[in-house]
């Protein structure tokens, strides 16, 4: 089907270099294993493993001759696997799913070996992969090296939180003193902070030199007002909220959505009510903070940075993360407004429309009429609901908030949710906009 | 009267006097380096003002013009997107007979209605797809696929003096606001 070779000698004996790695560091991990008097089963099942992985990785490097017949690669029923289950709904569910393992699982999480065994997973998993083309045009390209290393810079920081917040939370169950009470010792900002800091500073800039001459960043033709590259991406930070443009109206998604994103955040410090958790990692204390604040991190920010730059393709439809960014890709779809729903489907008469020649008023009058249901609907989500979460579900946040700072932190909740919301009415009913009045470039 | 002339006499000098210190001083004031920097200052910023209001109308606009001859209604066949204008001017002109059942030419502006990306015209489907969002557009411009709120928007044509079609793309035609029945945004084929 693919017109390219998945497998060239360069890719080959790139990834025995890779496999190599891995075999030494798993090579270090036994012999820290044994170092530490671990069971002699566990430490030679490692050093087996590092082994195996060696001789990959000669396989690989002396192997690079005979590149169509190698057969290390990523199995194609796989590969068709993964691509048939990839689709914006199958991938939100599966982000959000993995958010909830990684809370309910923190405690089996944080365990060293559990995290590298993940890693070993991850690597192996990307380096299988590459022998893909498909996938190495997207993974290899410079653009996107950088976010496949925050894949494994964002997963190491999450894993790190949680093993320090799940050992003092362990502390906290015992009775025993916090780690940052018991590691306390400080050190001065001369010359020690100040030293570090300087050494990271040369650190970062020869590697940043080596990398740009290394990988150069690729240069595309010169701009034209009249024609848009296919697929157009925004730089990588920015993909979150061109995921968010899918979705909403430029004015929501481009504008009040990012201030409400910035305002919020801003706004924490003077919305969070727990005094607990101040100069220490936890996550028991500071259970709804830290949940709210990493499920708009995890699935709503990196996950959406990682769907834009790994899965959108040409016409920005979805492709799997194997499939050829074949630009004739046909997906049927066909939005539909919710007053169309409201007046057609539900009432079966026609949509209200001001007659013909009637003044501005009377047109305005019609326009609301016709977008009634969405905007009762947009005023109940924004207005009666966070009056009814304080009778129900937030009923301690209020009693402790407030009026004022309640409903700032109802609102900004409400509003992180109608993202996810927005996308499940788009996948279930194909909603286009709950309010839509292109005559007043008004559209929710 | 004697006191009363020597008061008027020194009311006169000391008035004089006022008068001197102040011609003498009030220069004095204005020739301060400071004054004389800031005036210069302000006579410069107000001359580099026009400057720059004289940028806003240059002397050559270096745009095509807004109004332009694309050729015969009979080069344009049914059924068919001309995208040859694209680049040039970011026009579709569009022949179809699927809207409202009339057999006529409009301009699309190639323009999404979105966020401004120019969507291309897939044949094969049958549609205009925006590579930002994946936006759709029927070859009517109505959208019906993607975020994009409004159909793409129509310019003026209509068919000139010697026969060609004329674009005019000062003009706009939005369909949300009624404009698509305004007889200068298409061209009806008998």
């Amino acid at each position: 089907m693919s017109h390219h070779a998945d497998l060239t000698p360069s890719v080959i004996q790139g990834l025995g270099w890779i496999y190599l790695i891995l075999a030494v560091m798993n090579g270090a991990w036994a012999a820290n294993a044994g170092k530490q008097k671990a069971d002699l089963r566990i430490v030679s099942a490692w050093a087996v493993f590092s082994a195996l992985l060696g001789m990959l990785a000669f396989a690989q490097i002396a192997g690079g001759d005979q590149a169509q017949n190698f057969s290390i690669r990523m199995p194609e029923v796989v590969k068709a696997g993964i691509d048939r289950l990839a689709n914006p709904i199958v991938y939100f569910a599966g982000s959000t799913v993995l958010f909830v393992v990684i809370i309910a699982a923190r405690k089996w999480l944080v365990n060293n070996t559990v995290a590298w065994v993940i890693l070993n997973l991850m690597v192996l998993f990307l380096a299988l992969s590459m022998t893909d083309y498909d996938f190495r045009q997207i993974v290899g390209k410079p653009d996107n090296v950088p976010i496949v290393a925050m894949l494994f810079i964002v997963a190491f920081f999450t894993w790190l939180y949680f093993k320090r917040a799940v050992d003092n939370d362990d502390r906290r169950a015992k009775g025993l003193p916090l780690f940052e009470q018991v590691e306390n010792e400080k050190v001065l900002t001369w010359p020690d902070l100040v030293y570090t800091e300087l050494i990271c500073m040369v650190v970062l800039t020869a590697i940043l030199i080596a990398w740009g001459v290394a990988l150069p960043a690729p240069l595309e033709e010169p701009a034209s007002a009249v024609k848009t590259p296919n697929p157009s991406k925004a730089p990588w930070y920015f993909l979150g909220l061109q995921e968010m443009l899918v979705y909403y109206d430029p004015w929501m998604a481009g504008v009040v959505l990012p201030s409400v994103i910035l305002v919020g955040l801003m706004a924490l410090p003077y919305i969070d009510f727990n005094k607990l958790g101040n100069g220490y990692y936890t996550f028991n204390e500071r259970k709804f903070a830290v949940i709210t604040f990493l499920f708009g991190f995890l699935p709503l920010w990196i996950g959406l940075i990682i769907l834009g730059t790994f899965l959108r393709g040409p016409n920005w439809n979805f492709f799997g993360i194997y499939e050829p960014w074949d630009v004739h890709k046909l997906e049927v779809l066909n939005n539909v407004n919710l007053s169309q729903y409201f007046w057609i489907d539900g009432l079966q008469r026609p949509m209200p429309v001001a007659p013909s020649g009637s003044d501005g008023l009377t047109q305005a009058l019609y326009i609301l009429l016709r977008e009634a249901p969405g905007l009762i609907l947009v005023f109940g989500y924004l207005f009666l609901l966070p009056p009814l979460m304080a009778m129900t579900v937030f009923r301690r946040f209020f009693i402790k908030m407030g009026f004022l700072r309640y409903m700032v932190f109802a609102n900004l909740v409400l509003l992180m949710a109608c993202l996810p919301l927005k996308m499940l009415l788009r996948w279930t009913i194909n909603l286009k906009y709950l309010v839509a009045i292109p005559e007043w470039f008004f559209n929710i | 009267m004697a006191p009363a002339k020597k008061a008027k006499v020194e009311e006169r000098r000391g008035m004089l006097a006022a008068i001197m210190v102040t011609a003498v001083a009030l220069p004095g004031i204005m020739m301060t380096p400071f004054m004389i920097a800031s005036s210069l200052l302000t006579a410069w910023l107000g001359l580099a003002s026009l400057m720059v209001a004289r940028f806003m109308l240059p002397n050559v606009l270096a745009e095509p013009p807004r109004k332009f001859k694309i050729g015969s209604p009979n080069d344009f066949d049914l059924g068919t997107v001309a995208t040859r204008f694209v680049a040039s001017q970011g026009v579709w002109i569009v022949h179809t007979d699927q809207y409202q059942g009339k057999n006529m030419i409009y301009a699309l502006l190639s323009v999404c209605t979105h966020l401004g990306c120019t969507p291309s015209w897939l044949e094969g489907e049958q549609k205009f797809k925006c590579p930002c969002h994946g936006s759709g557009f029927y070859i009517t411009g109505v959208n019906f696929e993607g975020p994009a709120p409004r159909p793409l928007e129509r310019v003026g044509l209509r068919i000139a003096e010697d026969g060609m079609l004329e674009v005019d793309k000062s003009l706009k035609f939005q369909e949300e606001m009624g404009q698509w029945t305004d007889s200068n945004s298409f061209v009806e084929i008998a």
